[in-house]
C-alpha cells in the first residue's frame, strides 16, 4: 500500500491532522501509481487560502471498500497537469483552475469549466483582468478542418423541457468527429453557499443539487453531518431512506426507457412509461408528501416513518408498477425495429470507460463493476445487498438493459425491505459537529456515484465542501459515445446516459 | 403491433384522468396551501416566530402571521409548524407577485383569468417555450409531465414548443442564474407579442433553496413581466395545471 494515501471508509471522518501532506512530484506520483493499478479518481479539489492552495485527492480502490486520501500544498500559481496520462483528471484539474486560479501546465484542453470567477482575486488562470465580465460559453472549441467538414451548434436553450448547454458536434455530413459540450449555465453557486455552514437553509439546497437526485444528494449531506457529529440513525430510518432511494432509482430509470422509446419511434412503451414513471414519483408522495422525496430526510434519519397499513398500500402499487413496467418493457425487446436501433449505436469501450473514470449505469454497461452500493456499502446496504447488473457491449442497449434489470433488483429491494422494516424511532437527535475533521460520503444514486468531502475548522462548522455528481465523471462518456456516429443518433445517446447539467454546474 | 395492442387493451389501458371535470387525487401527506393559526399560539414571541423560517418566508405584525408563498418550500418540517400547517389544497397559482402572500385573516386568491383580449388569443390554444434557468430539473420534470397521457395537458390546447417563434409564452424554471440571463432574456426577445409569462417553481418567483446566491437573481418578475406565479419546490402537476385552467378562464 502506498504510504502518501490515508486509507479511509465511507461515512467516517477522520481528524485532518492524520491526512498525509505529501510534496508536489509525490502527490502526483500516487495519483499514476494508483490509478495504474485501477484505482479511480472520485474527487479532486482545490482550496484556496491566501497565497497557498491545497489540493486533495480522493481515491477508490477497485475492490476492498477502502478510499484513499492525500493532500499537497500548491504555492503559486501553476500546477502540472496529469491529464494526458490520466484523462479522468482533465476536468477536475480545469475545475480546480477556474476556481482556485492555477494553470495546469501541459493540460491539453485547458478552458473553463463554469463560467466563473476564481476564488482568489486577481488571480486567474486564463490572465483575464477582473473588470472585464465573463462571457458565458465563450472559449475555444475543438475544430475539426477539412473540405466538407461543417460544424452543428446547439444550445443553451434546446428544444425540449430541458436544461441548458452548449453542443457543437463536428460533421462530415452526418457522420460526427467530436461532440464537445460546454455546461456551466445552471451555476447558482451552491458550493459557496455551503461556507461556513451548516445553516438552516442547506439540506434544501443539497435536495436541488439535481431535482431529479433529491434523495441521493440528500443523503450523502445527512451522512456527512451524522458522521462529523457521531450520531447513529436507527434501523427504520436507514431502511426508509434506501427505499426511498431506489424509487428514485426506479422512477428515473422507468421514464429514461419511455424517452429512449419515444426517441426511435416506438409510442407504446414511450407513452406507457411516462405514466409508470409517476406512479413511481407518486410513491415517493405517498411517503413524504414530494413527488421528488423533498422533505424526506433529515440529519439523524427520516421526517416520516411508515405504519403497517402504508407499508401494505405501499407494497400493492409496487405490485402493479411491476407488472405495468414489465409488459411496457418487454415490448421494446421484442420489436426487432426497435432493437436494431439499440444495438451497436454510441458504443463506448470498457478501455475508455475505465479512463475516464466513468460511474454508474454507464459504466456497468461498458462492463466496469462498480457500484457504491456493494463496493462502499451504506446505510441500509451494509445489511441488505443489491446485486450489480453489467452489461459488455457499453452501447444504447446495453445501458437500456442494464437499466431495465437494475429496475427489477430496486423492486425486489423495496419489496423486501418494506416487508421487514424495523419498528422503532426513524430519527435520531443530531450531535454536534467535532472540529478539525473530513469525511466523505459516498452514495449511489441513480447516475452513479455522488460524492460529498467536508472538512471542518476549529468550530466545528463547515471550512470546506465539495460536492461530485456522477455526471462530472460521465459527460464526457457522452461525447465520446458519439464519435462516428450519425449526428441524428445523439438523442438516443443523449437520452441513454441523462446526465445531469445542474448536477454539473452546481 | 399485435402484442402492443394487446398490452394497450389488458394492461396498460386508458389512463387520462378525469381532472378538471373530476377530482385530482393527492397523497395524504401532500403540502398544499398554507394554514395560519389566526392567532399567534405558539411559544415563541412574533419576531421568533417569523424569524424560524430560514427562507423569509414568514412575517409577523399586529395583524396577525403572514407567509410568503414565493418564499416558502412547504417544507415537511416547518420550523415554525406550530403556528404554520399545510392543507391538501393543491390551489397555489395566482397572478401578481402581492397575491402570494397568505394571512391569517384573508381569503384564499387565485389566479385570474387573462384580460379578454388575450384570452380571445390563447383561450383555446396556448403554447409555451420553457427556459430552464438555473433550474434542478424538479419544476421541468413536473412541467413535462403534464405533457404525458395520465394528464395530457394537450386537450386544453396547451403545450411546449420548440421554438420561441412558435410560442405564445415563455415558461421560466430556475433562478435565473448569471450565466443564463442572457439566454433567457434573447428566448423572450424571440417570442412575437403579445406574449405571456409564467414563472414556474419557488426559485423563478423568489430564487428558493438559493435565494441570497449572488449567482442568481432576484426573482424573474425582477427581468420580465410575469402574468402567472406558480409556487412550490417543486409545484404539483396539479398546482400547474390549475393556474393554467384559471389562466385560460376553463375554471371559475
Amino acid at each position: 500500500m502506498n504510504e502518501s494515501l490515508r486509507l479511509i471508509y465511507n461515512g467516517r471522518a477522520v481528524a485532518c491532522s492524520d491526512i498525509p501532506c505529501c510534496d508536489q512530484d509525490r502527490f502526483l506520483q500516487t495519483i499514476l501509481d494508483m490509478t495504474g493499478r485501477g484505482w479511480r479518481v472520485s474527487s479532486y479539489c482545490g482550496f484556496p487560502a491566501d497565497e497557498a492552495t491545497t489540493l486533495y485527492c480522493l481515491l477508490a480502490s477497485p475492490g476492498d471498500g477502502v478510499l484513499g486520501i492525500m493532500q499537497t500544498v500548491c504555492n503559486g500559481t501553476e500546477f502540472p497537469s496529469l491529464a494526458v496520462q490520466c484523462p479522468q483528471l482533465q476536468l477536475f484539474e480545469r475545475e480546480i483552475a477556474e476556481q482556485c486560479g492555477i494553470r495546469f501546465v501541459g493540460h491539453p484542453w485547458f478552458k473553463p469549466v463554469r463560467f466563473v470567477r476564481s476564488a482568489v482575486s486577481g488571480r486567474d488562470a486564463w490572465d483575464r483582468p477582473d473588470g472585464q465580465p465573463l462571457q458565458v460559453g465563450v472559449m475555444e472549441y475543438y475544430r475539426v478542418e477539412g473540405e466538407e467538414i461543417h460544424e452543428v451548434a446547439v444550445g443553451p436553450v434546446h428544444a425540449g423541457v430541458i436544461e441548458p448547454g452548449h453542443f457543437r458536434f463536428q460533421c462530415h455530413g452526418e457522420q460526427v468527429f467530436h461532440l464537445e459540450i460546454s455546461l456551466g449555465y445552471q451555476h447558482r453557486g451552491i458550493e459557496q453557499l455551503l461556507a461556513n455552514g451548516p445553516h438552516p437553509q442547506t439540506l434544501r439546497q443539497m435536495e436541488a443539487i439535481a431535482g431529479d437526485t433529491s434523495i441521493g444528494h440528500g443523503l450523502a449531506y445527512c451522512m456527512v453531518l451524522e458522521s462529523l457529529s457521531k450520531t447513529r440513525p436507527p434501523a427504520a430510518a436507514h431502511a426508509v431512506r434506501g427505499i426511498a432511494l431506489e424509487l428514485e432509482r426506479l422512477a428515473n430509470h422507468s421514464g429514461d426507457l419511455g424517452a429512449i422509446a419515444g426517441d426511435v419511434g416506438y409510442l407504446p412503451t414511450s407513452s406507457f412509461c411516462g405514466r409508470i414513471r409517476g406512479d413511481f414519483l407518486n410513491m415517493s408522495a405517498f411517503i413524504c408528501g414530494s413527488r421528488f422525496g423533498r422533505g424526506l430526510l433529515k440529519p439523524g434519519g427520516t421526517v416520516f416513518g411508515l405504519d403497517q397499513a402504508q407499508r401494505e398500500e405501499l407494497q400493492k402499487r409496487l405490485a402493479t408498477a411491476r407488472l405495468e413496467l414489465t409488459s411496457a418493457i418487454e415490448l421494446l425487446w421484442s420489436t426487432p425495429s426497435v432493437m436494431s436501433r439499440l444495438e451497436g449505436t454510441g458504443v463506448v469501450s470498457p478501455e475508455t470507460a475505465s479512463e475516464l473514470g466513468l460511474v454508474g449505469p454507464a459504466a456497468r454497461a461498458c462492463g466496469l463493476k462498480r457500484d457504491v452500493r456493494s463496493d462502499y456499502p451504506f446505510g441500509i446496504y451494509r445489511m441488505a445487498q443489491v446485486p450489480i447488473i453489467t452489461a459488455h457491449h457499453g452501447d444504447v442497449c446495453s445501458r437500456s438493459t442494464v437499466r431495465w434489470q437494475e429496475c427489477q433488483k430496486s423492486l425486489d429491494f423495496c419489496v423486501e425491505q418494506l416487508r421487514q422494516l424495523p419498528s422503532g424511532a426513524h430519527a435520531a437527535d443530531l450531535g454536534t459537529l467535532q472540529p478539525d475533521q473530513l469525511v466523505v460520503a459516498l452514495t449511489e444514486g441513480w447516475r452513479g456515484e455522488i460524492c460529498h468531502l467536508a472538512i471542518t475548522g476549529p468550530d466545528g462548522r463547515f471550512k470546506q465542501y465539495k460536492v461530485c455528481d456522477p455526471s462530472f465523471h460521465n459527460w464526457q462518456g457522452l461525447a465520446m459515445a458519439l464519435r462516428n456516429e450519425q449526428i441524428s443518433d445523439f438523442p438516443l445517446c443523449n437520452k441513454s446516459f441523462n446526465l445531469s447539467y445542474c448536477g454539473f454546474d452546481l | 403491433m399485435l402484442r402492443a395492442l394487446k398490452e394497450r387493451l389488458s394492461i396498460q389501458g386508458h389512463r387520462t384522468m378525469a381532472y378538471p371535470d373530476g377530482p385530482v387525487s393527492l397523497p395524504e401527506r401532500f403540502r398544499g396551501y398554507p394554514t395560519l393559526q389566526k392567532d399567534i399560539l405558539c411559544h415563541l414571541d412574533g419576531e421568533s416566530c417569523a424569524a424560524a423560517c430560514p427562507f423569509g418566508a414568514l412575517s409577523c405584525s399586529e395583524s396577525g402571521l403572514a407567509l410568503d408563498l414565493a418564499k416558502c418550500l412547504f417544507c415537511a418540517d416547518c420550523p415554525a409548524e406550530a403556528c404554520v400547517g399545510f392543507s391538501n389544497d393543491h390551489r397555489l397559482a395566482v397572478s401578481s407577485r402581492a397575491d402570494l402572500l397568505v394571512q391569517s385573516n384573508a381569503e384564499h386568491t387565485l389566479a385570474r383569468p387573462l384580460p379578454p383580449d388575450l384570452r380571445r388569443l390563447f383561450g383555446r390554444s396556448l403554447k409555451f417555450r420553457e427556459v430552464s434557468a438555473g433550474g434542478c430539473n424538479a419544476c421541468e420534470a413536473d412541467s413535462n409531465v403534464l405533457s404525458t397521457i395520465g394528464w395530457d395537458m394537450g386537450r386544453f390546447g396547451i403545450q411546449f414548443v420548440a421554438s420561441p417563434r412558435h410560442a405564445d409564452g415563455l415558461w421560466v424554471t430556475g433562478p435565473v442564474s448569471e450565466n443564463m440571463r442572457e439566454a433567457l432574456l434573447k428566448t423572450w426577445e424571440a417570442i412575437p407579442a403579445p406574449k405571456i409569462v409564467v414563472a414556474c417553481g419557488a426559485c423563478a418567483i423568489a430564487g428558493g433553496p438559493f435565494s441570497g446566491s449572488p449567482r442568481i437573481s432576484l426573482g424573474l418578475d425582477t427581468l420580465l413581466p410575469v402574468d402567472l406565479y406558480i409556487p412550490g419546490c417543486p409545484p404539483h402537476p396539479a398546482t400547474i395545471l390549475d393556474g393554467l385552467l384559471r389562466l385560460q378562464g376553463r375554471l371559475a
